[in-house]
């Protein structure tokens, strides 16, 4: 506060408790001889005014805190979490996680999809997101950068617990402890007091928690021993998992329940890698030797070609590369999206010309809101200038006749619209009574823009009408009359003298018209047919139909900026205070 | 403070006497969503009212079935779902289905057997598509016309190239605004032959095959985005052929009297039924699927025929379909199952739809746009 220390700060013609804060300031700047100006009980006059600030401010704020509580929750902050979905794109990571981090060493242009290493990944992911059913939402995620990945992920889902079916039931002819939940439980504890591995059940608990969004704290009755988990890493991770989901998501108790296929191809996995089994005594020992001594007849597990068995598209290069473009936590993918371009590896592209829709539906929009706001302008001025110039009692009356089509309901108006603009409608039979045109060649006045800024005109236009209406009232009529007893011209009188002073209502009136109909939706969709509509029906579209949420997030956020750069525009060229409302 | 605790105490009451009648771990309300008008009409007179009499639940009507998945997105997002069963396409439900938004039903767990003991799995056959979808009814979108607009010496039209044919039958044709069905009608009338519509469908020279033949009658073309607009539109002389669902062509032809006739030539059959919203809390659940088990079992099927001109999912409904509670007319004939009707048909391939639907449609609207 101390930038202010000088007098004469006064910014409102009434005194407030600012000024005296500044002249309380002033005098100890002055640094008098006396030392700080003390009030009458003994503080310095500059705590006790700042004190009695603060408390004005604060019951300010208090006051408005409600409305502002309120704003924030219901508006500011689900705008904002609408407008995140624009760029945030983590389903891919979370969903795969350990797929994507080894698809990153895979060489896109490569001809060839992936290797053995990151189907390995893929299948423990996969077989995860299919037991959290989690598979298809990503699925359906992908499907928008690259057709067809929602059924290739919707079918490879539901065929995971298939997958390495022999090497399954070799375990388990072997030895029938393969099926046994306690065996099992027992196995991967280590025994009673065998040294717990706290950190792996504590990543794939923040593994769970990412992929489901639900939260996978609290005990399990279930740590995975030390020493197995150093003996089988991969099957330790895997029945963790198991015994993480087990418990939190599906209620049950991990020692009841029997192992996930997953866990049994990780454990074969880890014998054939040669996890030395000799060495080990703790619990299920013999039947881990005999395991392994099996399996060393059997060949390694190809997840490749099982994963290609189940869908070929498996090994489309496309398909890796959507997963690879699309793997980081932020995506520009939904913005380039909206304006016609396409994310690919080597940087940006446009879309083919045959799909490219969105910067000439923007074009659309703004042109037919200009088209819209002039003709309201020009309809609305002579209204508003008959209505400030009638005696107050036949304004009145007359404004009941402007507000009247304003509290009618949005729909009758534009169903209303319909019946006089279609073709068996009341204009076209008219005119064919009249003669003005034969019955074959009716005019077509609906379904296409004429339709929309006719009937977007007419909703509009007493939001043109009333800022104007209002404006022009305060126009004294005396200065007409004054410049035409100098010699002007009726015309002359109008141009230089009265319409400079309506122009703020005409300010304000376009702004209001411009940006209600910038964001306009349900008129577009019912007279708009196929050269009428706006862009927010494609927003409309990508909410309700496709489920595209982060598309119609980034068409919504351009919109907005769209809008904020012509009223920034508005206010240079025109000055935002010469805009009133009244 | 006592008016309060009054209250309170009243409440107390009520509750604990209605729990008294009601089954203690069932909900004593329940909303379903559905689609209004003449469907939820009959809905509401085969299901909800039967069933509101046996048990004295009460049942809160949502009419929000067309925006349905959306809201069910944004529910789950908000931790809150306050729908126990909702009424969607197949389509839909499949989509609801991925999304984990739709709860995975057992058919022969959670519906009710045929009469003569066919499992519920046996009795609505492949008409169970997807893990969550419980079928309820079969319709079909297909064709009406104008009859007073047909030339004078030309057959009525019976084809569905027919609306492809502006020379002989002149005149505005409506159709929906999405490429679902009009692609598929697009190539049938391009010679390609229907077994290979979807395989020409996945590429995308047939893609723009089909948007070339659409081409040839666009300036003909009205596009509706609701199923009300095309009945309106025949209704009003606007049109000479429309496409729309086969009831609302019923109650156009048979219940407002209009000049209009069916075109049942390559309808196209797709399914309506019931999801249950995954999460429910345990007691609305229960009732739910209580609901569930009692409004498509075999009997309540047929009985929406009687209101509605839409086929029920059940084989072993089939039979039992009578006469149109109002009007008296036998319904079978107007049932787009009916084998008169069903010479020609396809049925909307949704495994197709739910990988291709983004693609295609934003050529569609690039298309439309142009």
């Amino acid at each position: 506060m101390s930038k202010l220390n000088s007098t004469g700060q006064q910014t409102a013609d009434a005194p407030t408790p600012e000024d005296a804060f500044h002249e309380a300031a002033a005098l100890e700047g002055k640094g008098g001889n006396g030392g700080p100006v003390l009030s009458a009980d003994g503080t310095p006059l500059k705590r006790s005014l700042n004190r009695a600030l603060r408390m004005q401010k604060m019951r300010a704020l208090m006051l408005i805190a409600p409305l502002l509580i309120f704003v924030l929750v219901t508006f500011i902050a689900p705008i904002a979490d609408m407008l995140f979905r624009s760029v945030e794109n983590q389903i891919v990571g979370t969903t795969l996680p350990r797929t994507v981090e080894s698809v990153s060493d895979w060489d896109a242009e490569a001809e060839e999809a992936p290797g053995e290493a990151v189907f390995e990944q893929l299948y423990y992911d996969m077989f995860l997101a299919a037991e959290a059913k989690e598979h298809t939402k990503l699925g359906t995620r992908l499907n928008y950068e690259q057709t067809g990945i929602a059924s290739l992920f919707r079918s490879s889902g539901r065929d995971m617990d298939d997958l390495g079916e022999d090497y399954i039931d070799a375990l388990e002819d072997l030895d029938e402890a393969w099926e046994d939940e306690a065996f099992w439980y027992a196995l991967m504890t280590g025994g009673e007091d065998a040294a717990g591995n706290t950190d792996l059940l504590n990543t794939q608990r923040k593994r769970l928690s990412n992929l489901t969004s639900d939260n996978f704290k609290g005990d399990i009755g279930f740590v995975p021993g030390a020493e197995i988990s150093q003996l089988l890493p991969n099957t330790a991770r895997a029945y963790t998992v198991f015994a993480l989901f087990t418990v939190i998501a599906d209620e049950d108790v991990v020692s009841e329940e029997e192992p996930w296929e997953a866990v049994k191809i990780a454990l074969v996995q880890d014998l054939k890698a040669g996890a030395d089994v000799a060495a080990y005594e703790g619990p299920g020992a013999a039947e881990l030797r005999a395991a392994r001594d099996m399996l060393s007849d059997m060949p390694e597990i190809a997840f490749k070609p099982a994963f290609l068995e189940i869908d070929e598209d498996w090994g489309a290069n496309e398909t890796w590369r959507a997963i690879k473009i699309f793997s980081p936590p932020f995506t520009s993918g939904y913005f380039l999206n909206a304006v016609d371009m396409a994310k690919t590896l080597d940087g940006v592209e446009a879309r083919p010309e045959n799909q490219q829709i969105y910067i000439m539906l923007f074009k659309r929009t703004l042109f037919m809101s200009l088209v819209i706001t002039g003709s309201c302008i020009l309809l609305g001025y002579p209204v508003a200038w008959i209505l400030s110039n009638l005696p107050m009692r036949t304004a009145n009356l007359l404004m009941i006749l402007v507000l009247l089509p304003f509290w009618t309901s949005l729909l009758v108006r534009t169903s209303a619209w319909k019946v006089m603009l279609q073709s068996q409608g009341v204009i076209n039979d008219v005119m064919v009574w009249l003669g003005l045109v034969g019955d074959g060649d009716r005019l077509v006045m609906i379904n296409n823009q004429f339709g929309t800024i006719v009937a977007m005109t007419h909703i509009l236009l007493p939001f043109m009408i009333l800022p104007m209406y209002s404006v022009m009232q305060t126009i004294p009529p005396s200065y007409l009359r004054a410049a035409k007893s100098l010699g002007a011209t009726n015309w002359t009188a109008f141009w230089r003298v009265y319409f400079p002073q309506s122009v703020p209502g005409i300010g304000a009136g376009s702004i209001l018209v411009f940006i209600l109909s910038i964001g306009y939706y349900i008129t577009p969709e019912i007279v708009g047919g196929t050269t009428g509509t706006f862009i927010s029906n494609r927003i409309a579209y990508h909410i309700s139909s496709s489920l595209n949420w982060g598309l119609a997030a980034a068409l919504g956020s351009i919109l907005l900026a769209v809008v904020l750069i012509l009223y920034w525009a508005y206010d240079k060229i025109v000055g935002i205070d010469n805009v009133k409302l009244g | 403070m006592k008016s309060t605790k009054f209250l309170l105490a009243t409440t107390a009451l009520t509750v604990a006497a209605g729990g008294a009648f009601a089954d203690d771990h069932m909900a004593d309300e329940m909303t379903i969503v559905s689609w209004g008008g003449a469907y939820s009409n009959s809905q509401q007179k085969a299901y909800h009212e039967p069933y509101m009499e046996k048990t004295g639940v009460t049942i809160v009507n949502d009419e929000s079935s067309n925006e349905a998945v959306a809201k069910l997105r944004a529910m789950d997002e908000a931790g809150n779902i306050t729908w126990d069963v909702v009424d969607v396409v197949a389509a839909d439900a499949l989509r609801l289905c991925d999304e984990g938004l739709a709860m995975e039903i057992d058919p022969d767990e959670h519906l009710a057997p045929a009469p003569d003991g066919t499992s519920a799995e046996d009795d609505f056959g492949d008409l169970l598509v997807g893990d969550c979808f419980i079928p309820q009814i079969v319709y079909s979108t297909t064709f009406g016309y104008r009859t007073d607009m047909v030339p004078e010496g030309v057959e009525p039209p019976n084809d569905i190239c027919d609306v492809f044919d502006t020379e002989t039958y002149p005149g505005k044709r409506s159709l929906e605004k999405r490429p679902i069905n009009n692609m598929e009608w697009a190539l049938l009338c391009d010679g390609v032959a229907k077994e290979d519509v979807y395989d020409v469908l996945e590429t995308s020279e047939g893609q723009q095959q089909a948007l070339d033949k659409l081409d040839t009658i666009k300036d003909d073309v009205i596009w509706w985005s609701a199923g009300a607009d095309t009945p309106q539109l025949l209704a009003d002389g606007e049109v000479f052929m429309g496409s729309t669902y086969n009831g609302r062509l019923f109650s156009v032809i048979e219940e407002q009297d209009q000049p209009v006739a069916m075109m049942w030539d390559a309808q196209v059959f797709d399914l309506d039924g019931w999801i249950i919203p995954a999460g429910l809390p345990e007691d609305r659940l229960a009732r739910a699927m209580d609901f569930i088990y009692f409004a498509t079992d075999t009997q309540r099927l047929a009985d929406q025929a009687k209101y509605i001109s839409y086929g029920p999912a059940r084989e072993s409904s089939a039979p039992m379909v009578g006469k149109h509670a109002e009007l008296g007319i036998e319904m079978a004939p107007h049932m787009p199952t009916d084998p008169d009707n069903a010479e020609n048909t396809f049925l909307y391939n949704y495994e197709f739809w739910a990988d291709y639907r983004d693609d295609i449609d934003a050529k569609f609207q690039a298309w439309l746009a142009q």
